[in-house]
């Protein structure tokens, strides 16, 4: 183990590599948090649609994304699509990483938007609005407030993920800690300081999704 | 003067698979009328109310409102419900939003009314109702009585032609039934026509012009509610009336 002196010592040391490389990995996060809740979400409608052909989309979009290693799905994007047309590193990563959040976060919209009770739907119907009226401001608010706490989750899920894109070479956090832990022979210190790094930020995204909870709970106050 | 007919039913059949919930319902609700729908649970009357405003589809029959056949097959049924309010036993308020948020949403997304003039006709709804100081409360702040009171001035900000009440107080514990009961008497005062499926027989003959009582998806008995509690003249109707605590 490292001496504590030493592990701040390069901890403040090489903090310009590490906020660079930190960036990247919130980069990559909130890229493929962002596209996920849209593709999740399009694919929780195609699920909850009552039209069965949709459904099975999903389902099979589902099936093949919690089917297969995270890894696996990241080369595929890109040794796969990147040799049919060029597609930059980062986006490879990206879309890897978004498709792969889509699949869950497609089950947990799924989840929330059946929950909410039928008696919702009738009321705006009931009212004159139309299905996607009714959808739109009655049914994805409270379904949206509901699924927050499995998002966070997800989200934190996300961010740690994000550490795979290391090996397309990307420079983000956890690549640049093994390859100046080995360039140095000094694993540990390295593997230590990242972890410090990924602890801040899954604290820094606890506390806004708790923020965003406390803000949309306000009407059960 | 010779009242309008604002709703009219034709032979009206439905079933729930091989379960026959409705069966070839006549009636008939003139404009400014109460007309409660009573019978035991499982009667079909809840049922016929929900077909009234297309929550349920029909399998035969026909519905007509002032005088116009609706299909919702070949209509904008949106349209049709701006026409037909209606009143859940379990208010189904929107609970992401205020009180007058929840009763402005339909006019200002649906008829496009603006707000400015949504704000100031639910203020007033809020005050028929006596909930003035709760406009930008939410829903989950009130006590059942006042949801419902809100659910009504939700409804009626679409100034409908008629407002449907699938037991709008049966959720409620006693002591709140009396405030829902003395809003929808005011409105049936004001000339709102009315379907009511009710179990509060005094109200039903306080308040209604016309009562319907309905036993296994049929209409056994109709009639003006003093002949219909005085002298009725079905067998299970007097059976109904014996059993039934007013």
């Amino acid at each position: 183990m490292p001496s504590l002196s030493h592990f701040f010592e390069t901890f403040f040391g090489k903090s310009n590599v590490f906020i660079d490389a930190m960036l990247l990995t919130l980069e990559l996060t909130v890229v493929s948090i962002v596209v996920g809740i849209i593709i999740g979400l399009f694919f929780a409608l195609l699920k909850v649609s009552n039209i069965k052909i949709l459904g099975y989309i999903s389902d099979v979009y589902i099936y093949l994304v919690r089917g297969t290693p995270l890894i696996v799905q990241i080369f595929i994007l890109y040794f796969g699509i990147s040799s049919i047309f060029l597609l930059p590193d980062f986006w490879a990563a990206s879309l890897a990483l978004a498709l792969h959040n889509g699949a869950y976060i497609a089950e947990i919209f799924r989840g929330t938007i059946q929950s909410i009770e039928k008696g919702q739907l009738e009321a705006g119907r009931s009212l004159g609005m139309s299905p996607a009226l009714t959808l739109r401001r009655i049914i994805l608010p409270q379904a949206f407030r509901r699924a927050l706490p499995p998002l966070g989750n997800q989200f934190i899920i996300g961010l740690k993920d994000s550490s795979l894109a290391a090996f397309i070479s990307m420079d983000e956090l956890f690549n640049v800690a093994t390859t100046l832990g080995s360039n140095n022979f000094d694993e540990m210190t390295y593997l230590l300081i990242v972890a410090v790094y990924y602890l801040i930020l899954v604290a820094i995204l606890t506390i806004i999704v708790n923020l965003i909870e406390k803000k949309l709970s306000i009407s059960d106050r | 003067m010779e009242k309008r007919v604002m709703l009219r039913i034709r032979n009206l059949n439905k079933s729930f698979g091989d379960l026959h919930v409705l069966k070839d319902i006549d009636m008939k609700v003139l404009e400014s009328d109460v007309v409660c729908l009573i019978g035991s649970s499982g009667s079909g009357k809840s049922t016929l109310l929900r077909c009234l405003n297309f929550l349920e589809k029909r399998d035969s029959g026909q519905i007509l409102i002032e005088g116009e056949e609706v299909n919702p097959e070949t209509q904008n049924i949106n349209k049709v419900r701006e026409k037909v309010g209606m009143v859940f036993q379990h208010f189904h308020l929107f609970p992401h939003m205020t009180v007058i948020d929840n009763i402005i949403e339909a006019p200002v997304h649906v008829k496009k009314v603006p707000k400015k003039q949504a704000l100031a006709e639910a203020k007033e709804l809020l005050r028929k109702v006596g909930l003035e100081d709760k406009a930008d409360v939410y829903p989950s702040k009130l006590s059942g009585g006042q949801k419902q009171r809100v659910a009504i001035a939700r409804a009626m900000a679409m100034k409908p032609d008629v407002l449907l009440f699938d037991e709008p107080t049966s959720a409620l514990d006693p002591e709140l039934v009396g405030e829902v009961l003395s809003t929808m008497k005011e409105l049936a005062e004001d000339g709102m026509t009315m379907v009511v499926v009710t179990h509060e027989m005094s109200f039903a003959r306080e308040v209604s012009d016309w009562i319907v009582f309905m036993q296994e998806g049929r209409v056994i008995e109709s009639g003006p509610p003093e002949e219909f509690f005085t002298n009725p003249k079905e067998t299970r109707t007097k059976e109904f009336l014996q059993t039934t605590v007013f």
